[in-house]
């Protein structure tokens, strides 16, 4: 900060070297993860390029292996946004897989009626979860963890036991694969770019986005502002509690059947993947595509491990964790910055 | 004195309400299974449900005592469950390595591995909390995240049994006819409340809780304590995956203290612990995880299906938590306080002109 190199053109950048300016870019970490992105994914090529490593398949195996992934990043995203965060992720996605196909194989309803139904009891979790943590004003934390509890549980009132969908029109669906000219993606992943791309939308281009972004950055002067500090909130959950419950109908699909452990501890995945992406934890700064790139990275975590061989599955939670802390110092030496 | 006033001193004391619900959920037991009270002297051994409440409870009783110190620094620790299972697969895979599994010394060392581990854990994240200023719910993430993958990356992804008797006394003993657990808990506990409630040692908790940086301003080091708590948390977890994995004689680095950090975080909310920091009651937190294991154990007993289990304790968090939310007390009882008032002997002489208005 001693040296200055250049003359500032506002009054308001006081950062003047390179690096300092570059530091106090929101754009930055979205920045460093693609690159990871980019290093890892070249590390790969080079490594296991006699495995088949570079195919352009691999690469769209990402979207397709980790479309559930990427679903319930990005409703973590907003939430995360806004300056909350909703630890029953994992659970409303296992109750999904498992209402659903107790839905289609016990009761026998048609999927085109089911997943409607799947979707909105998600949605109004998500907006009873919003409602209370507004309105009562309890933490964000503990009321997301009794929904954590609550789904769970209500996964295993269900049924106790896995249940196997054998529906013809899940199992088509579940096959059908859009070509791509280079590649195939599932239809799964097909629903997470559409979704990712509506979030882009509404993030950037909406009034809506605009409100998550200032009650994330500072809820009292949001609320001094005049913005609906409540209705955008329980939007926020309730659209997180929306992408969770698509987020348990991709993963349905994808491993077509219905557990009540399935996707235990996958709220963590979405925070992490939300946090490599680049959004702060505090609210208020991040964007869509940063997570994106967060769920990539994790997502080709895997491949590499399973690429490798040797390696074993808990080598995937130990990288996460170290790139979980790395991103987290980065996030913090850059607040720092700002503040000073 | 009279008889109310007494009785609303009892019911507002700070404990009062936790060990009410204990008290109702024992009783529900009573019409399932009469002898539910009874203790029964079998080998030497007292047996009987309220035994087994107190040894199936100390783990939880002990890591949500650490949690309790955490939460009132106004921090958090998700991490604890990931250092039960480090310090349980540490501890076991040193001792498998023996040659005599049963050797005190060997054993020993084993624990005091397992626990050094888990005082790393600790100060790595006070570490983060106190000196790199990150939120404790992410900061604590991390290890939650990745100590499960060190943990099966020590026990090579197997469930590492061992065959020691010396190191089965903590979890699965017994001594005095009672079960071991329930010594180590009792001295850990009571450690803890002389330290805090015999020292000025509390009070700095709750100082930097109420208020960090205030706390910092008239000469507390505030981050020395924040490292400390988290340690100190840790370190119980720690004990607590001691006695997990000795009561199984095994470690298991997927599995071990499974969701004992949310189960932590229930017991000290129910024990009247804010989650905002500033005050803490241990005995309240005790009382908590009691709660916890005796609502297990009733839906055992009473014959609800066990996967109701998850169901009952969201519904006992939903409703802790809204009566501790002060809004919902001013919404629902305040409410109730304002249409009562009119009411009362004094007032409708003014209320009475005022409805004619309206």
């Amino acid at each position: 900060m001693s040296a200055t190199t250049r003359t500032p053109t506002t009054p308001e950048s006081r950062t003047t070297s390179t690096s300092a300016r570059l530091l106090g870019d929101r754009r930055l970490p979205v920045l460093v993860t693609a690159g990871l992105f980019l290093v890892m994914y070249i590390a790969g090529l080079s490594r296991y390029q006699n495995y088949g490593f570079g195919e352009p398949q691999v690469f769209l195996n990402l979207f397709i292996d980790n479309s559930y992934l990427l679903v319930a990043a990005v409703g973590a995203t907003f939430v995360i946004m806004s300056g909350g965060i909703d630890l029953s992720v994992g659970s409303v996605i296992g109750f999904t897989t498992m209402l659903t196909a107790w839905l289609v194989q016990d009761v026998g309803l048609p999927l085109l009626v089911v997943v409607p139904i799947s979707l909105s009891v998600g949605a109004f979790g998500g907006f009873l979860m919003g409602y209370v943590i507004h309105n009562f004003e309890i933490q964000p934390f503990i009321v997301t963890l009794a929904g954590l509890f609550l789904f769970r549980g209500l996964c295993l009132v269900i049924s106790k036991e896995s249940i196997a969908i054998s529906d013809s029109a899940v199992s088509s669906l579940a096959e059908t694969r859009i070509s791509l000219g280079v590649g195939d993606l599932s239809i799964g992943a097909v629903v997470a770019l559409v979704v990712l791309g509506v979030a882009f939308y509404v993030l950037h281009y909406t009034r809506f986005g605009r409100r998550v972004y200032a009650i994330g950055g500072n809820e009292q002067s949001a609320l001094l502002m005049g913005l609906p500090l409540g209705g955008t909130k329980i939007a926020v959950y309730t659209m997180s509690g929306f992408c969770s419950a698509l987020a348990g109908l991709l993963f349905m699909l994808y491993i077509q059947s219905g557990d009540p452990l399935h996707a235990v501890g996958m709220e963590l995945d979405a925070i992490a993947a939300v946090v490599i992406g680049g959004t702060l934890l505090t609210g208020g700064s991040g964007y869509v595509l940063g997570t994106l790139f967060g769920v990539l990275v994790l997502g080709l975590i895997k491949s590499i491990i399973q690429f490798e061989g040797t390696l074993s599955s808990w080598w995937t939670k130990i990288a996460t964790g170290v790139l979980l802390c790395a991103f987290i110092l980065v996030q913090r030496a850059m607040t720092a910055r700002k503040a000073t | 004195m009279t008889t109310p006033s007494r009785w609303r001193a009892l019911t507002r004391h700070h404990l009062f309400w936790p060990v009410a619900v204990l008290v109702a959920l024992l009783l529900v037991n009573v019409p399932f299974t009469p002898d539910f009270f009874a203790i029964h002297m079998t080998n030497g051994h007292l047996y009987g449900s309220l035994v087994s409440i107190v040894l199936f409870g100390s783990p939880l009783i002990l890591v949500a005592v650490g949690m309790t110190l955490v939460i009132a620094t106004g921090g958090i620790d998700l991490s604890v469950g990931a250092v039960v299972a480090i310090t349980g697969a540490l501890t076991c895979s040193y001792i498998s390595h023996q040659a005599d599994q049963n050797a005190l010394s060997g054993v020993l060392l084993a624990m005091g591995l397992g626990l050094v581990a888990a005082v790393v854990c600790g100060l790595w994240n006070g570490f983060l909390v106190a000196r790199m200023g990150i939120q404790p719910i992410i900061a604590t993430l991390i290890i939650m995240v990745a100590g499960r993958g060190v943990a099966q990356l020590i026990t090579d992804g197997q469930i590492i049994t061992v065959n020691s008797d010396p190191y089965q006394l903590i979890g699965g003993g017994y001594w005095l006819t009672l079960p071991f657990s329930i010594f180590v808990v009792a001295a850990v506990v009571a450690v803890t409340v002389v330290l805090t409630r015999r020292t000025a040692l509390g009070l700095l908790v709750e100082a930097v809780g109420g208020n960090a940086e205030a706390s910092r301003l008239v000469g507390i080091r505030s981050r020395r304590i924040k490292i400390m708590v988290y340690v100190f948390c840790a370190v119980s977890a720690g004990i607590a995956g001691l006695m997990i994995s000795s009561n199984t004689s095994a470690a298991d680095g997927n599995n071990a203290g499974l969701w004992i950090e949310l189960d932590a975080i229930l017991a000290v909310v129910i024990g009247g612990t804010s989650l905002l920091g500033g005050r803490f009651s241990i005995g309240g937190t005790v009382i908590g995880a009691l709660v916890i294991q005796t609502l297990t154990t009733t839906i055992y007993t009473i014959g609800v299906p066990t996967q109701t289990n998850l169901v009952f304790k969201a519904a006992v968090v939903i409703v802790v938590c809204l009566l501790q939310s002060p809004k919902f007390r001013a919404k629902v009882f305040g409410a109730r306080a304002k249409s009562a008032a009119p009411a009362a002997p004094a007032a409708p002489a003014e209320a009475a002109p005022k409805m004619e208005v309206s």
